[in-house]
């Protein structure tokens, strides 16, 4: 036992070691991420772990462990639900052996994502159990409750922290050693194998078992009711939200009853209608989607109960974005009966914007630039298909490289259908390495058999960047140490009939631009490989500097890249910050009078 | 006790080490319970980034309720600005006043450094104002603004550690290579006035 400062994702990924887990397998997403590489890195030795190459894969991976009577992990963000969810869907009917947890982790605000879509819906679409953590202390413990409620009713459960348990920290208790289990082996059987007869069957089983579980949930000790009679005022919560509502009643100190849901499906009914007994009113606090308060509602209307229901369906509570104190308060406050209190807003003086940017050295800089420059020089009206990465980023300006972002893949294919109907523009998709393997590889080949004109620019940085640089197969490296052979995304190209594929180093311009121009003239499927490192992968390069009586201030370092190590002296001269800059040498080559250059040591 | 503290600054300037650290000398010097809240992912590239640490027992959400901050460490004017709206009445500002101007800026949005550092000048409890491109320089590097803000928070005494009780910290949870340059981090934020760091 040792109280250790644990990130929310690292609290889980010890719970689940502590569990057990024998086989983890997930996709880097945010806010997800670290619970797998926390696993990785304090795993007992016979643990497997892996990057899968996309959601999908990785659910795949955990069920095959799971069938065995293993313990399986698979760590995804929300999204990353979506690419898994046809195996999601058959796995629910099948069910498991050894315990299955599919992590989920939501993301409202959202912070680093494409949607806010609520992944405890996805659990009621399944018929799948949902934990749905309230603390980091919580999450620790609730995972192990997760593999073991799997284990017992033979079913993949989903385990759904939200950002601000996952990116939060907290000082945990945890504890040494962990749960021991036999692993009986894969035994063949015809309940393995899906097909008509058998769903139809299992539908009705899984139906009548969430009942059950249901009532189990009423017991749960993680669904925590208040007992008191004093009121008919009552807060029901579920998430991190239960900690929004905890610390606001501290404050005001009203005499609620307050129910807080660990486990939103199958929602607890009986454990519910013991604390609707003798309310008139009751608030419902959640993030994202109305899904405890249509539980509630569904029970009030099946019982006959007349109890006012309030939250998202009154608009007392938000429609989206993360809770926090001061919606929470003002919506207890409401409740309540008060004036909601108003913390003060001051006005401040103008701020400047700070979207993020790709960082000083970042070579899709590079690329965006090289690309945008040869369709310039071409006078070619073209549209940028780009995708799910650092290289979103691409979207700012000055660059303003990205037209459309989808989902992960997506650029690829939407090329395709752009070019369909605008066959006289060029259109040309950006996708990062990741990317690439993750999804993006169908997309080329449906291009190369459905015969269309597009080029794909694929940002080879070696890594997955924006997730906090993983490996993936164009690395050679896995998640157990081990080197692996290189999947060589050329070789890939060339397998699926690519015909002009061309390779360039992004932050030489010309050779970047030629290598851009002859692709997009090549009739046909065309690659362009632009291959740098991220900058995070190693030391920088001598740094470079303006020299201000040859720099004219034309700011053209500044309008055409949009670096942010460079910014404009009250003199009107360019000024490159010696701590961001990572000698790219990029704005060097753009600099009309050779005022940028190395800096002497 | 309990105190909460919000670190403000640029994707890339050390806020996440400098909230842990916080939270870490909490538990171990003074046995209290800590959270931390950190802005990661996209804005992690040179966005508008935060970090929030929660000293004390009782109930505890991750994010800490407007007004409801003692201290801002500002790591950045605009920053420490944009979000003085959690600063409490009386509370203190401690704000490195050298600007990272955003590509916004550069490109023509402007930034009204004097508008900034005179608004927290004058509305803030206290407001104490570093020189960080100073410091960093009689650090050594440019990339420990972190952790001399450390020193000079605890100097000044807004943080509740003893300079011994951070350094313990430091020693125990900072990578070996690169204990020595984060000690002499410290001592310069530490001994701000004498490096001619205040301003």
């Amino acid at each position: 036992m040792a109280k250790k400062l644990l990130m929310g994702n690292e609290a889980i990924a010890l719970g689940a070691i502590r569990a057990g887990v024998d086989v983890v397998s997930g996709y880097p997403g945010t806010p997800s991420t670290e619970v797998l590489e926390t696993i990785a890195k304090h795993r007992r030795p016979d643990t497997y772990v892996e990057w899968s190459i996309n959601e999908k894969a990785a659910m795949e991976v955990a069920a095959g462990a799971a069938y065995t009577g293993a313990r399986a992990l698979v760590t995804m963000k929300q999204v990353g639900l979506n690419v898994a969810s046809d195996p999601l869907m058959s796995l629910a009917y099948i069910g498991v052996k050894g315990g299955m947890v599919v992590l989920v982790a939501d993301d409202p605000g959202p912070i680093s994502s494409q949607t806010e879509q609520d992944t405890r819906h996805f659990a009621q679409y399944a018929h799948l159990p949902v934990f749905d953590p309230a603390s980091l202390e919580d999450a620790y413990l609730l995972i192990g409750e997760a593999f073991a409620y799997s284990e017992k009713y033979h079913t993949p459960v989903i385990f759904r922290p939200t950002t601000q348990i996952c990116h939060a920290c907290a000082s945990i208790e945890v504890e040494d050693g962990y749960e021991e289990h036999e692993i009986e082996g894969f035994v063949k059987d015809k309940k393995w194998v899906i097909f008509p007869r058998l769903s139809y069957e299992n539908h009705i089983r899984i139906i009548r078992q969430e009942k059950v579980l249901g009532d189990v949930f009423s017991d749960f000790a993680y669904n925590r009711l208040q007992r008191r009679s004093d009121t008919e005022l009552g807060i029901l919560s579920g998430g991190v939200s239960s900690a929004y509502v905890r610390e606001v009643l501290a404050d005001t100190r009203d005499a609620v009853r307050t129910l807080e849901i660990a486990t939103p499906h199958p929602f607890p009914e009986k454990l519910a209608l013991e604390f609707l007994s003798g309310l008139t009113d009751v608030l419902v606090v959640e993030e994202l989607d109305p899904v405890l308060e249509d539980a509630l509602l569904l029970l009030c209307g099946r019982h006959h109960l007349a109890v006012q229901i309030h939250g998202r369906h009154t608009e007392e509570t938000n429609i989206a974005g993360a809770n926090h104190y001061e919606n929470v308060r003002a919506a207890v406050d409401v409740f309540m009966g008060r004036e909601p209190a108003a913390p003060a807003r001051p006005v401040l003086p103008p701020l400047p914007v700070r979207p993020p940017v790709l960082c000083a050295g970042c070579p899709h800089r590079g690329s965006f630039y090289a690309v945008k420059t040869a369709m310039k020089r071409q006078k070619q009206k073209a549209v940028f298909t780009g995708d799910i990465g650092c290289y979103t980023l691409g979207n700012a300006k000055p660059l303003d490289m990205v037209d459309t972002c989808l989902c992960m893949g997506a650029d690829i294919t939407m090329a395709q259908g752009l070019h369909r109907v605008e066959p006289d523009s060029k259109h040309i998709a950006f996708i990062g390495d990741s990317t690439f393997f993750h999804t993006g590889i169908p997309g080329v080949i449906n291009a190369v058999y459905n015969e269309t004109d597009i080029t794909v620019i694929i940002l080879d940085n070696s890594t997955t960047a924006m997730t906090g640089h993983q490996p993936h197969p164009g690395t050679g490296r896995t998640m157990m140490g081990n080197m692996t052979e290189k999947v060589h995304i050329d070789k890939v190209l060339a397998g699926c009939n690519v015909k002009c594929i061309k390779k360039a180093n992004p932050l030489h311009l010309e050779e970047a631009v030629t290598a851009v121009t002859e692709a997009v003239a090549f009739p046909g499927v065309s690659v362009v490989i632009f291959e740098e490192p991220c900058i995070a992968l190693f030391k920088s390069r001598p740094k470079l500097a303006v020299a201000p009586d040859v720099c004219i201030g034309c700011r053209r370092c500044i309008n055409e890249i949009g670096c942010p190590a460079i910014s404009v002296t009250a003199e009107g001269k360019a000024l490159i910050d010696g701590n961001l800059c990572y000698g790219c040498d990029l704005c060097s080559q753009i600099c009309p009078v050779g005022a940028i250059g190395g800096m002497e040591k | 006790m309990k105190m909460d503290c919000l670190l403000a600054g640029v994707g890339g300037q050390g806020t996440v080490l400098a909230s842990r650290l916080i939270a870490q000398t909490a538990m171990d010097a003074l046995g209290l319970a800590a959270h931390t809240s950190e802005t990661i992912g996209m804005a992690q590239r040179g966005g508008s980034v935060t970090s929030q640490v929660r000293i004390g027992n009782g109930p505890c959400a991750p994010a800490i309720p407007l007004g409801g901050a003692e201290l801002i460490l500002g790591f950045e004017p605009a920053e420490a600005l944009r979000n003085f709206p959690y600063l409490k009445k009386e509370g203190t500002v401690l704000v490195n006043c050298r600007p990272i101007q955003p590509v916004t800026s550069s490109l023509g949005g402007g930034y009204g450094l004097e508008a900034i550092l005179s608004y927290l000048k004058q509305q803030a409890g206290r407001c104490i104002l570093v020189d960080g491109d100073r410091l960093c320089r009689a650090a050594g590097s440019g990339k420990v603004l972190n952790v001399i803000l450390l020193g000079t928070a605890v100097r000044e005494g807004l943080l509740p550690f003893s300079r011994e009780q951070l350094l313990t910290t430091l020693e125990a949870h900072v990578p070996k290579k690169f204990t020595e340059l984060n000690r002499r981090a410290f001592e310069v934020g530490y001994d701000y006035e004498k490096a001619g760091g205040n301003l």
